[in-house]
Parts: C-alpha cells; structure tokens; sequence
C-alpha cells in the first residue's frame, strides 16, 4: 500500500513545474516535503489529489490511478481553498463532511474545535486567516483517510496554536497510523515529526531519505578562521560564514569523531542542511 | 573534542529516561508513560520515541509488559549510578580542570571551590 509517482511531468506554459518524479510514499509514514516557493510542493499535491492533469507519468493510490473516484476517496488534501461554500457555517461542514469522507469523525472534530477554540456557529467566510487554518486541518485530522496531505498547516497559527497542531497530530497518528505528507516553510518545528524527508528542488526530487539519514550528511564546524581555512582544504564545503574571525563550515560527509584543538563540531540541523543543499545546488 | 548538547532526539530522550530514574521521578517497578505520550509531549516522531526507549529496554533499565505498558527494572537505579560513576572522572572532572587551566585557576581554588559546593548544596 502506497502512493506511486511514476515519471511524472507537468508544464504551465514553459514552466517545467515537475520534471520526471518518481517518488513512493509509504504507509503509515509521517513525511516532510521541503522545497523552497515555486520549488513544486503544491503542483506535487495537486498532481495527487487529481486537481491538475500530469503531462507525462502517472500517480497510483494503493495501485488505483488518480483519475478514478476509488483513488481519491483514499486521499485528503489541506490546501489553502475551502471544500464548503464560504456562507455555510462550521458545524454544518462538520455534519456534511460525512456524506464525501465515510470516516469522518464529526465528534471529534468539534472536540478539536473546543480545544482550538473555533466557533461552531462562526460561517465559514468570517473566520480570520488563522481560524481559517484552523477549520482545515480540524478537517484534515478527522477525514479518517488512508492518506492526508497537508500543504502549509500552520499559516496564519499563533505560537500556541501551532504547539496543539503538532501534539494533536501526533496523538491522531498514534491512535489511528496514516500516511501523512506535510509541506511546510518552517522545517525546525516539523524536523523532529517527520520521519521521513523529500526536497524538491526547481520540480525535481533532489533527495527522499530518513530524515536521521539526511542529517547525517553533513555536519558542522566551527572556529577561528586560519584554523578552520587549514580544515576545510580537501574537505567538501556545502556553505561557510564568516563573522569577525569567527568561522563556521557546514561539510558534506559523516561527522568526525575527533576535530583539531579550537574547533567545534556539531551534528547539523534539517532546516540547516536543507539551507546548504539549496545553495550547494545553486552553484551547479 | 566531543559533541555539543545537539545529540540525536532518541539519545536524548534515553538520556532523560536515564535522568528520572536516578532522581528517582520513576521508581524501580513503577510504569513510565507510553510511547504516545511521549512522542506528544516532546513533539517527536513516534518512532523516534520507540528508538529511545528502546535503548534502555535493550540495557535491561526498563521492560515491557505485554498488553500493559513499561516499566522501571528493579536495580536500575544502581546498574545507572555505576555507570555515572564511571563517566564521572571524564564527564565532569577534565572539563573542570580544562576550564579552570583556562581561567588560571589552581587545583587547590577548585578544590576549595568542590568543597564549597558540597557544604552549599542543599541549604
């Protein structure tokens, strides 16, 4: 059981959007799907959920092709457009969401709704952008679908709201295991949640890996200047900084054991490997 | 040279587990909290969660119950003061001294300085 991209292409115009993925994701997953704007993220979700038509390839759900109602039924998208007319109000969306997603937990979902603190009686078009958020993924976290992609969860979500958003999350993953597929600017608060990372890059699938895996890449260094310019010589430098005579290196490689005396390594962050990758792939 | 503070999630989870049964937060034969509870109070992937305890269940700190949840082994406590004892002379004592050559401090200033801090501790 799986999501399949096979060779998959799409233009807009002369904008090659995606550029042959082919990328599995697996049951029971949790995944992060990192890329910077215009990078494909949302192309890749609406590939999958059967909202654009690939020009080359095929995306298969559990080995049914998107283009049949059988596939999409499997899957839930969060995006930023709203499923319902905008004058219905929230808990008429609640009770309806029913009728297109079988395992729609409407009682749940107003529990979360207490516990966000969203209005049942607010229509759907007076909610601010957060709340908006907010109606959404309560959706997302109570379709009950095999798979749930979550394109940009937390926009708009105050400091407070986003920490719920993930505990909630990670308890509903626990209680009922999904695939889930969260595309997100804001890597550090999701590196710890997702199991498993891709990067797209310019509509290409640059790495799918682990995330301990991606992170073991690379490490970094740090110290004064001349010490470090005699370390990184014959050493693959993704990015280096500089401030006063203060130097710090991300490399490519398996962290060392041991640095010379004055120098500092530390394991690399994902929101920090993913930085250097970009700029590492600038260059090419 | 050794690692900063950022080690792996699940050896710091393991390390905190480690941490609350010496101080004694989980007694020995006392059940910890599950995996799920875990994963959402630190926010972490729950494998990753498992990976962590898993450390410890392998070290035979804690076992499972089966249909019932974790539990604290009895000794371990003493299995992890032994250990910390071991570490103490590298954990503790040389980064002391390297900080306090550093800083031009005599070994007779740090002893006065442990002294002073055993006879603090618990005012």
């Amino acid at each position: 059981m799986a999501i399949e991209f096979q060779n998959v292409s799409k233009h807009f115009g002369k904008k090659q959007a995606l550029r042959d993925v082919t990328l599995r994701l697996e049951e029971g997953q949790i995944y992060g799907l990192l890329g910077n704007n215009g990078a494909g993220k949302s192309t890749l979700m609406k590939v999958l959920t059967g909202r654009l038509i690939p020009d080359g390839g095929q995306v298969l759900v559990d080995d049914i092709p998107v283009s049949q109602t059988a596939a999409l039924s499997r899957l839930f998208l969060m995006g930023e457009e709203n499923l319902f007319p905008a004058s219905m109000k929230v808990k008429r969306a609640f009770a309806m969401a029913g009728q297109f997603y079988p395992d729609f937990d409407a009682d749940y979902a107003k529990s979360l709704a207490g516990e966000f603190g969203l209005e049942l009686n607010q229509k759907i078009s007076k909610l601010s952008t957060g709340y908006g958020s907010i109606f959404r993924l309560i959706l997302a976290l109570s379709v009950n679908t095999p798979y749930v992609l979550l394109d940009e969860p937390v926009l708009g979500l105050d400091a407070e709201h986003r920490d719920l958003f993930y505990r909630t999350l990670i308890q509903k993953f626990s209680d009922r295991p999904c695939t889930m597929v969260i595309s997100t600017h804001l890597i550090e608060e999701v590196a710890a949640i997702v199991g498993h990372t891709v990067i797209i890059r310019a509509g290409e699938i640059i790495r799918d890996a682990p995330t301990e895996i991606l992170t073991g890449e690379a490490y970094t260094v740090s110290g004064p200047a001349g010490l470090m310019d005699a370390y990184l010589t014959g050493r693959q430098v993704m990015t280096q900084t500089e401030l006063g005579g203060l130097k710090t290196a991300c490399i490519r490689g398996q962290a060392p054991e041991s640095v010379p005396a004055g120098l500092e390594v530390s394991h690399v962050r994902l929101q920090d490997y993913f930085v250097s990758l970009m700029r590492e792939e600038e260059r090419k | 040279m050794t690692f900063q503070e950022e080690l792996p999630i699940f050896l710091q989870l393991a390390e905190q587990l480690k941490e609350g049964i010496l101080s004694g937060a989980y007694p020995e034969e006392s059940q910890i909290p599950s995996i799920t509870e875990y994963s959402v109070a630190y926010k972490i992937n729950p494998a990753t969660a498992l990976k962590g305890i898993n450390l410890l269940v392998d070290e035979g700190l804690v076992y499972k119950k089966r249909g019932v949840g974790m539990f604290v082994s009895s000794g371990a406590r003493e299995v992890l003061q032994g250990q910390r004892r071991e570490r103490f002379y590298e954990d503790y004592v040389e980064r002391a001294v390297r900080e306090a050559k550093n800083l031009g401090l005599t070994a007779a200033e740090v002893t006065a300085l442990i002294e002073r801090g055993f006879e603090e501790d618990g005012h």
